[in-house]
């Protein structure tokens, strides 16, 4: 029987064994050193903050691994001998494989700083490093201080994190706006404000220039490069993260800063893929970046290489882009695209709304000279990602989106409403005289 | 802030243990008259019983319901016991010798309790409501912005079955226990909201009364905690109002008001097989005796089940009744909210909660069909079973032991749901009808989901919510009671309760939305 070996028990690697599962009745084995079930990263945070356990964050029962013949191993691949398509583990023992699937995500970035690697230094990705957060920052007794170095979503994360037990927080962001690399500056400038009514100390443009060690080797001050020295117990760095293949080099699979894999997620090696987080695409795929660290391509690669495995070869094909994040109380979610000001093209025509008390915003991306719909950003309005995904396919017009943005809220039932704010203020800037039409099942649930 | 909260506490803790003194404080003095009005009122023709509490009882004056209770019920014990040996059988007592006491502990009670009402009311009820209060209403400040407030929930203690948990676990089923099974310790208590019973039904208050009333007082405190706690959730603020407004209204106020306009006792919105008894030939021949109102509560306790109940749930799922209008909802809705998340998501639970409710079902629906075939026939066996037999057993079991003791008893423990979700037959109805032909689901929004597990994690009904939602599959679950916590604590918004067509209500995936695989095949077709 064929032998399938999947190296990370993620989100990647786990959809491929799942899907393989469903599709055949091949050997699954599933090698990870970092914990024994799957369980979901993203929900570290909650275990910390006392929302959960966790053996919460673990979608399966331990019965549905045996129920599905998926063999689970704990241990750490040294390396990969592809000649005798075979895994050396740590402390000797080999696997052999037929066909291998490298899906072993991502670790935080370190640029080098100083002090980068003393105690209570840390990111926030594995289930070790919430143990270290458990560990030099339990109370605000034990952590006085904490700096957040980084301004990203795990960075935020993580200052909720330690607000929940009260711990004052400093955040280093290094851009002149929360995250406006990424969101355009209206959001931004919300999330910014939002930061700081919680309290934290929110200093941007600012970089961290070295940490400072006490006699034991732990940090206990970080000094900015604007001069600043501010004592702290705990120094979480959350500036990104990067595919982590490290054991792979003398492999002979080609790597870049991921492992580089084609359109069918092929490494340059015969019967090994990678996937999710640690894979790099050749050649970018439409407006996405060769890696895309998010959960969500994480799984549709998964769900892809299982087509391929079981026969039915398949090009990886994302569809139009979606993700979601939570900042503190604020959630948001983007379909399509909407670049910030910093990346996007001098054609991509943005309308922005902002509710003038609470923390609720839109933006909505279009074509300037098409008015063609490109994307939207919603923060506290929930929306429809069938709906969304329709309208992107459709190739919609901005209008028609307006129009009919009844249509797409997701919030739960009696919430405020905001389409109507939303619209008089889009026919005003626009020059428009559109009308919101009324919420149609029909059409909400009209199958394609 | 804080202090204020510690103040609280600490006012709600004497409330209560005063409460929990005072079965045992109090005196009892019952004078011959009182006796012999008694004795006249019920018709008691045992002399045995009537010469045993004059020499016994009469006249003298006990320290608290433990040393009056034992003479009491053992007089009744025996005189009967006696009787039944002698074969004189018109002589028999039929009533329970823990009833007989709480009623002549109704009648002997007297020294500072009963003196004053007033005082010992406020130094219980009123401090143990101050109390609470000040511990809650502070959480508007404290608890900051506006947000899903489930910080340091599994490291708290009493939320995270610790001892404090336990306590309570311990405290809920021994209130139970009296309420059911030794109601003359719960005479002390109703005697504080004697002037709150005389002024509604004209009645002096029973242990009934205390147990409403009482119910009524946790579900208005705990509804303001769920104010402050979900303000930014309107669902969960009209929710909480709407279970309010039936429990205050329908189930306390309307059949107290009814009992004094000489109509018989009926919570409107109690529904068949919930309302277990509802067939029972007593209250058939009650209702039938009461004139048209009798006629008019028999006729809509009949549509409310057969007619109400599945509409409603055709439209709105069963939440209408489970987390909008039943007061066992309604309850563990307010006084339960900090236990949900105690609920076994397991496949296991999933298992046992299968067989037990449909289990308590068919168990209501064939006691019930005795009792009819019984009434009709007017005889008192079917195949040699006794129909008494079977009502009284399905009373103790299921309508105390699981609903009452168990089903709240055991909140702290294994979640605020116990008895909706594993013996509520009427829920087992409803969800018949919510899974098979339902405009109600909870959709789940596309490949939005990210396995975090809030959602399955604060699930009362122990629904492995995350399963669907990670699969990109709406969730219609027969045993979701719609309460809407998992689409407030999702961080993603992937969950929201919805009633749509039923056309594309449930809708299996292969592939998660975003992800263009099937596109492949669409063109190689």
């Amino acid at each position: 029987m064929e032998h399938i070996v999947i190296i990370g028990n993620g989100i990647s690697g786990v959809t491929a064994a799942r899907h393989i599962r469903k599709l055949s009745n091949k050997r699954i084995t599933i090698i990870s050193a970092e914990a024994d079930y799957f369980f979901s990263r993203t929900a570290l945070m909650y275990v910390y903050m006392g929302h959960m356990k966790f053996e919460h964050t673990q979608p399966y029962e331990k019965w549905f691994w045996k129920k599905n013949r998926i063999e689970l191993v704990n241990a750490y691949v040294e390396r990969i001998q592809p000649k005798d398509k075979k895994l050396q583990l740590k402390g000797g023992e080999d696997i052999a494989y037929d066909e291998l699937i490298i899906a072993t995500g991502s670790q935080p970035n370190k640029f080098g700083w100083p002090g980068q690697d003393l105690k209570g230094v840390q990111g926030l990705y594995s289930k070790q490093d919430l143990d270290g957060v458990e560990k030099y920052a339990p109370n605000n007794k034990v952590c006085n201080r904490a700096v957040i170095v980084g301004g990203g979503l795990i960075g935020i994360e993580l200052a909720e994190m330690l607000l929940s037990r009260d711990i004052p927080v400093t955040f280093l962001v290094r851009e002149d706006s929360f995250w406006n690399g990424v969101l355009p500056s209206g959001e931004s400038e919300m999330i910014n404000e939002h930061i700081r009514e919680h309290h934290i100390d929110l200093r941007l443009s600012t970089n961290l220039a070295e940490i400072i060690p006490d006699e034991d080797g732990r940090a206990k001050a970080v000094k900015t490069d604007k001069g600043d020295t501010i004592a702290c117990n705990f120094v979480g760095l959350t500036a990104g993260v990067s595919p982590n293949i490290e054991f792979l080099k003398d492999s002979g699979i080609a790597t870049g800063r991921g492992v580089m894999v084609n359109r069918y997620l092929e490494t340059n090696i015969d019967n090994i893929y990678a996937i999710g987080d640690c894979a790099e695409q050749k050649e970018a795929i439409g407006n996405r970046r060769p890696i895309e660290a998010v959960w969500y391509t994480g799984r549709m690669m998964g769900e892809t290489i299982a087509q391929t495995l079981c026969g039915n070869k398949t090009e990886y094909k994302p569809g139009h882009w979606f993700n979601s994040a939570k900042f503190l109380d604020v959630e948001y979610q983007t379909y399509g695209w909407v670049f910030s000001e910093k990346s996007k093209k001098e054609v991509e025509k943005h309308f922005h709304w902002r509710h003038p008390k609470e923390k609720i915003c839109i933006t909505v991306a279009y074509h300037g000279d098409t008015r063609k719909f490109l994307g939207i950003n919603t923060f506290g309005i929930r929306m429809r990602h069938d709906i969304f995904d329709r309208w992107l396919t459709e190739e919609r017009g901005v209008d028609f989106v307006m129009a009919y943005l009844k249509d797409a809220n997701f919030d739960p039932e009696f919430y405020a409403t905001y389409e109507a704010d939303i619209l008089a203020e889009y026919n005003k800037v626009m020059g428009t005289a559109i009308t919101l039409q009324n919420k149609s099942w029909n059409r909400i649930f009209k199958t394609a | 802030m804080k202090t204020i909260k510690n103040i609280g506490l600490v006012l709600f803790l004497i409330g209560l243990a005063i409460f929990t003194a005072l079965p045992v404080l109090g005196t009892f003095d019952l004078s011959p008259k009182d006796l012999d009005d008694f004795i006249n009122h019920k018709g008691i023709k045992s002399e045995v019983y009537i010469s045993d509490l004059r020499q016994n009882v009469v006249g003298k004056s006990f320290d608290g319901m433990p040393a009056f209770a034992p003479k009491v019920t053992s007089a009744l014990e025996q005189a009967n016991a006696q009787h039944r040996n002698n074969r004189e059988y018109e002589k028999v007592v039929y009533a329970k010798p823990h009833d007989m006491a709480a009623e002549l502990g109704k009648i002997a009670g007297s020294g500072f309790i009963v003196n004053h009402k007033g005082l010992v009311w406020f130094l219980t009820f009123g401090l143990g409501i101050l109390g609470a209060l000040l511990f809650i209403v502070p959480n508007v400040v404290l608890l900051g912005k506006k947000g899903i407030k489930n910080n340091g929930i599994y490291h708290e203690n009493a939320t995270n079955r610790g001892w404090i948990a336990w306590l309570v676990f311990i405290f809920l089923t021994s209130f139970y226990l009296i309420l059911y099974f030794r109601p003359e310790y719960a005479v002390n208590w109703t005697f504080l909201v004697d002037p709150i019973s005389e002024s509604l039904s004209g009645n002096p208050a029973g242990q009934w009364f205390v147990y409403g009333f009482m119910y009524c007082v946790v579900m208005v405190v705990m509804a303001i905690r769920m104010y402050i706690k979900y303000r930014h959730n309107m669902y969960q603020m009209i929710r909480t109002t709407s279970v309010l407004f039936f429990q205050i209204v329908f189930a306390f106020l309307i059949p107290e008001i009814m009992v004094r306009l000489q109509m018989p006792y009926y919570d409107f919105k109690n529904a068949f097989p919930l309302d277990y008894d509802f067939f029972f030939s007593w209250n058939i021949k009650e209702l039938m005796a009461s004139g048209s109102i009798g006629l008019f509560i028999l006729i809509w306790g009949i549509v409310l089940t057969l007619v109400i109940v599945p509409v409603m749930v055709y439209f709105f799922g069963k939440r209408w009744y489970c987390s909008w209008v039943c007061g066992c909802g309604g309850l563990a809705e307010t006084l339960g909210d900090p236990y949900r998340q105690h609920s076994s998501k397991s496949l296991f639970s999933w298992q046992v909660e299968r067989w037990l409710v449909h289990g308590v079902l068919l168990f209501a629906i064939v006691m019930t069909g005795m009792t009819l075939y019984s009434f009709f026939t007017e005889s008192a066996t079917i195949l040699g079973i006794k129909t008494q037999s079977v009502q009284n057993t399905y009373s103790l079991l299921i309508g105390a032991i699981f609903a009452g003791v168990i089903g709240t008893g055991l909140y702290p423990i294994f979640g605020n749901r116990v008895w909706c979700r594993f013996g509520c037959p009427l829920a087992a109805y409803l969800g018949f009808v919510q899974r098979f032909k339902s405009r109600f689901r909870i959709t789940t929004n596309g490949g939005q989901c990210i396995s975090c597990g809030n959602c399955s994690t604060y699930c009362e009904q122990g629904i492995d919510v995350r399963a669907y939602a990670q699969k990109g599959e709406n969730i219609v679950r027969s045993s979701c009671v719609g309460c809407g916590i998992c689409s407030a604590v999702c961080p993603r918004g992937v969950l929201k309760l919805e009633n749509g067509p039923e056309k594309g209500r449930i809708n299996p995936t292969q592939v998660l939305l975003g992800n263009d695989v099937d596109l492949m095949d669409l063109m190689n077709k």
